[in-house]
């Protein structure tokens, strides 16, 4: 697998497409738990960083609250605990990734925390691996696939999916299975 | 210069639609034997712009529809054909369908009704029947007159229309005789050289406009002199023509001057701007085709689905002047914040200059909710039909009368409350007024009234619908309600605590389910309703004599008075107009039901209490009623108590919808953001109760 890094200038008017026409698409990248994720840079609106949200009543704990944001009000996830991954407390690093996603047709923007940004890659279609298969019961379709820069494997989301599909696997199996990601040949995660 | 159609579409939509609205209400309004020729003009006038303005948008089923009316309706307007009850039955059931037509094509769907053909039958039998002494129209509809062309005998024609300046105040419109020409054959319209005069001696009424146009058809000469055949006298007109020989003839370059004739075209003014644009994009689509180039593809983006709003000059002046007002305020604050120092003086012109900024944002937020306001008859305007139809349909005699048409109220509001009131007229028809022969027998007259009020108090709009009918029969409503177990068989209740059983979930007073009401739409539906809007709905009735329902809405959804309150370190909004009164609640006063529910003794009732930090989930520094304050909120009619830990100011937000973003939250019934910048959730009482569980509390306590 050949490393890209391009600097290309972005793509105009695709959109929050899914399929892209072009052999490459751009991703930011992310740091979780020292795993780099990527999501598409054009569903990216801004990066912010972390301000005190409104709490909502009942919410699920990974919602971490509400902002305004330029007189929206904007929900925020804390994508940590989405994945079940052990809580940090926030720090100078943290930053906020607003996104815009596309859930049941409607846009909706939503707000992401995590642990830092990386960088923006352009990602050769070609190189992007599906994720592995972990057996029935697994739903990895937030996961686009898996693809590698400067070395090191990025886990591409499929943002869509990731905040609007309520079908996400149990926060503790997640967190296991993003922890082999790295070396699925090793060891397989059963539910 | 292509121009795609489709973003007109919503305009012409909206025109179409207003133009029905029109259509039926002169309808209902005419006297059949003796029609009034301006309401015969207003009904064909809707009738012909709905069809030509369907035939420039490609939506053919409708424009061949409509021609059917407009032949029909020309006859009778020009006194060819006697009006008939028939034809006003065919003609008010016409607006129905086309609406049905309208709303298949803004949803993109195809329209399939048996009844389209049913009527088209109907109307072309009509037509035939009248046609013995006077030819009839060609249907041909104009969608697909580019086909023509492959024909034999065309010709070209070019027409130098020289319009004279009085053509307009003749009341002879361009746009009608030109689209009546392109009725004939491939029609395309260029501005020819003219001169206007300067800006400022502009006469609004006066037309400067000259044309040529083109026209590639097999009709006669003669058929063109029709034509104009009523302006003849005052234009100059001279015909010339061509064999067509070759298809791809130079086209005259002139055709990107037509745009700025849109607005001297319309004939009336503002309102029929809309019409200029449907009359360019006309003259560019035939350009189109008759260069032999395909009308661009229909899909540039997707069809807005926000509706429009039409709002008077007036309004937008006032918020213009308001904004200049604000700028100046603006500059003079800039003024005093570039000095190096402030003095004392420039602090009083400082303190000056934010009350007038305080002034001009609230009149300038005022005139912005102002622009979001309409007359209520565009919700009121709907019943002269809903309510003959039903009469007639029971055999009632009823004159409905409305009152207080003109009073204002938010679009959004409107919206929500047609429905509301559309049941409640029903049941008004269907329960409450009695058939004629009942009414005599009571000794009153024939004919029941039915009223629609609306009149503005304080802050809310009030809405009544009043009947002079029979009244809520008090007996069988607790008869019901004691079957249901809604009531102890041996509880006695006050008449109006009878009355609000109708309220009540699953409660039907018809003691047969009827084609018009029972349809599992109760009246606790359009309480809740209502109560979304932030409104109430009281009931007033007396037997034999009528029922009176009040609808109390609040003026707009957008803005609401609200109190801030603490709880933890948490600040929510209540809406002010649900809150009775706050009170810090003395020990002896608490009492505890088993269950864990406790209840406040408030003078001489006694009021479940709600912690809205249990409901919330999150902490409080008051978690017993003892160390909060009680606030006293209506839901549903009924009085609660809310612990909160403090009072904040009250203010008036500006409402943010949570699920634009997010999700619909329990409880909560939008954000607001406060001044600091942060979100504060606003409280939906109503939701907050039922998500306690508590609505049958005061049943238990009593």
């Amino acid at each position: 697998m050949t490393e890209q890094i391009q600097n290309e200038p972005p793509q105009h008017d695709h959109g929050m497409k899914q399929d892209n026409d072009e052999d490459s698409q751009q991703y930011l990248t992310f740091i979780m738990a020292n795993e780099e994720y990527g999501v598409e840079i054009l569903s990216v609106q801004e990066i912010r960083g972390w301000e005190s949200t409104t709490v909502i009543p009942n919410a699920p704990s990974h919602v971490k609250g509400v902002i305004n944001l330029r007189g929206t009000i904007v929900p925020i996830i804390d994508l940590r605990q989405r994945f079940g991954i052990e809580v940090l407390d926030y720090g100078a690093t943290t930053v906020v990734i607003v996104v815009k996603v596309a859930i049941a047709n409607e846009h909706k923007v939503i707000g992401i925390v995590v642990d830092a940004v990386s960088d923006v890659f352009s990602v050769n279609n070609d190189d992007v691996r599906d994720a592995p298969n972990f057996g029935e019961g697994t739903d990895l379709s937030f996961i686009k696939g898996l693809t590698n820069a400067s070395d090191k494997m990025v886990i591409l989301l499929d943002i869509n999916m990731l905040l609007g599909s309520e079908v996400l696997p149990e926060a503790e199996q997640l967190s296991n299975l993003i922890n082999t990601l790295d070396a699925p040949q090793q060891q397989v995660v059963n539910a | 210069m292509e121009i795609d159609l489709s973003q007109f579409s919503q305009v012409f939509f909206e025109e179409s639609l207003e133009g029905l609205d029109a259509m039926e209400s002169e309808l209902l309004n005419l006297d059949v034997t003796s029609p009034d020729d301006e309401a015969i003009n207003t009904i064909f006038r809707a009738a012909h712009s709905i069809k030509g303005g369907s035939a420039t948008f490609g939506f053919s089923q409708v424009a061949n529809y409509t021609h059917l009316l407009e032949t029909l309706l020309d006859e009778i307007r020009d006194g060819r054909r006697q009006m008939t009850s028939e034809h006003q039955e065919m003609l008010l059931l016409s607006v129905d369908l086309l609406r049905n037509m309208f709303d298949a094509l803004m949803r993109k769907i195809d329209f399939d009704d048996p009844q389209l053909a049913q009527l088209e039958e109907q109307f072309n039998i009509e037509i035939d029947k009248g046609t013995q002494d006077s030819a009839p129209k060609e249907p041909d509809s104009s969608s697909d007159t580019s086909t023509e062309e492959e024909s034999l005998g065309l010709h070209r024609w070019i027409i130098d229309f020289q319009a004279g300046v009085d053509i307009l105040r003749c009341g002879n419109d361009p746009y009608l005789m030109f689209n009546e020409l392109s009725q004939l054959g491939d029609l395309s319209v260029n501005l020819a050289e003219h001169s206007s005069p300067e800006f400022t001696d502009i006469d609004p009424e006066a037309c400067y406009l000259n044309w040529q146009l083109e026209l590639i058809t097999d009709q006669p000469l003669e058929r063109l002199h029709e034509v104009f055949e009523w302006v003849e006298d005052e234009c100059s007109i001279s015909y010339s023509s061509t064999p067509i020989m070759n298809e791809n003839t130079e086209l005259d370059n002139e055709v990107s001057t037509i745009a700025p004739s849109g607005q001297d075209l319309s004939q009336e003014s503002a309102s029929e701007a809309v019409q200029a644009n449907v009359e360019s994009n006309r003259v560019d689509e035939t350009k189109a085709s008759s260069q032999g180039s395909k009308p661009k593809a229909v899909s540039q983006a997707k069809t807005p689905e926000t509706s429009s709003i039409r709002v008077s000059i007036d309004k937008i002046d006032l918020l213009i002047n308001m904004v200049g007002e604000l700028v100046i305020t603006q500059a003079m604050l800039g003024q005093i914040g570039q000095q190096d120092e402030i003095d004392e003086e420039s602090l009083i012109a400082l303190k000056q200059g934010l009350e007038q900024l305080a002034t001009h944002t609230r009149d300038l937020q005022e005139s912005v909710m102002q622009i979001r306001m309409l007359p209520i008859s565009f919700a009121f305007n709907r019943f002269p039909r809903l309510v003959r139809d039903i009469g007639q349909q029971l055999g009632k005699k009823v004159n409905l009368v409305l009152k207080g048409e003109d009073t204002e109220l938010d679009k959004t509001v409107m919206e929500k409350i047609v429905d509301p009131m559309v049941h409640l007229v029903r049941n008004s028809l269907d329960h409450g007024l009695e058939t004629p022969a009942e009414r005599l027998a009571k000794g009153k007259s024939e004919v029941g009234t039915i009223t629609l009020n609306a009149f503005h108090q304080g802050g809310s709009i009030i809405i009544e619908i009043i009947d002079d009918g029979a009244g809520l029969d008090t007996d069988r409503i607790l008869r019901k309600a004691r079957e249901k177990g809604l009531v102890g068989q041996e509880e006695e209740l006050s008449t109006e605590a009878i009355h609000k059983l109708i309220f009540k979930p699953g409660f039907s007073t018809a003691d047969a389910v009827s084609d018009l009401s029972g349809r599992g739409v109760g009246m606790d539906v359009v309480r809740r309703n209502i109560n979304d809007l932030n409104g109430t709905i009281e009931l007033k009735s007396i037997q034999d004599k009528g029922s009176r329902f009040t609808i109390r809405l609040p003026l707009t959804l957008a803005i609401l008075d609200g109190q801030l309150v603490r709880v933890g370190k948490h600040i929510y909004v209540v809406p002010l107009v649900s809150i009775h009164e706050s009170l810090q609640v003395e020990p002896n006063k608490i009492n505890r039901l088993s269950d864990g529910h406790e209840l406040i003794q408030l003078r001489n009732e006694y009021l479940p209490v709600i912690k809205v930090y249990q409901e919330f989930r999150h902490t409080s520094d008051a978690k017993e009623i003892k160390d909060g304050l009680v606030m006293v909120v209506d839901s549903n009619n009924e009085k609660i108590g809310l612990l909160v830990d403090e009072l904040l100011s009250q203010q008036q937000v500006v409402i943010k919808s949570l699920e634009d973003n997010y999700n619909r939250v329990p409880g909560v019934s939008g954000a607001t953001i406060l001044g600091d910048g942060t979100v504060a959730l606003i409280i939906d009482v109503t939701g907050l109760v039922s998500m306690a569980g508590i609505t049958n509390i005061k049943e238990h306590a009593a």
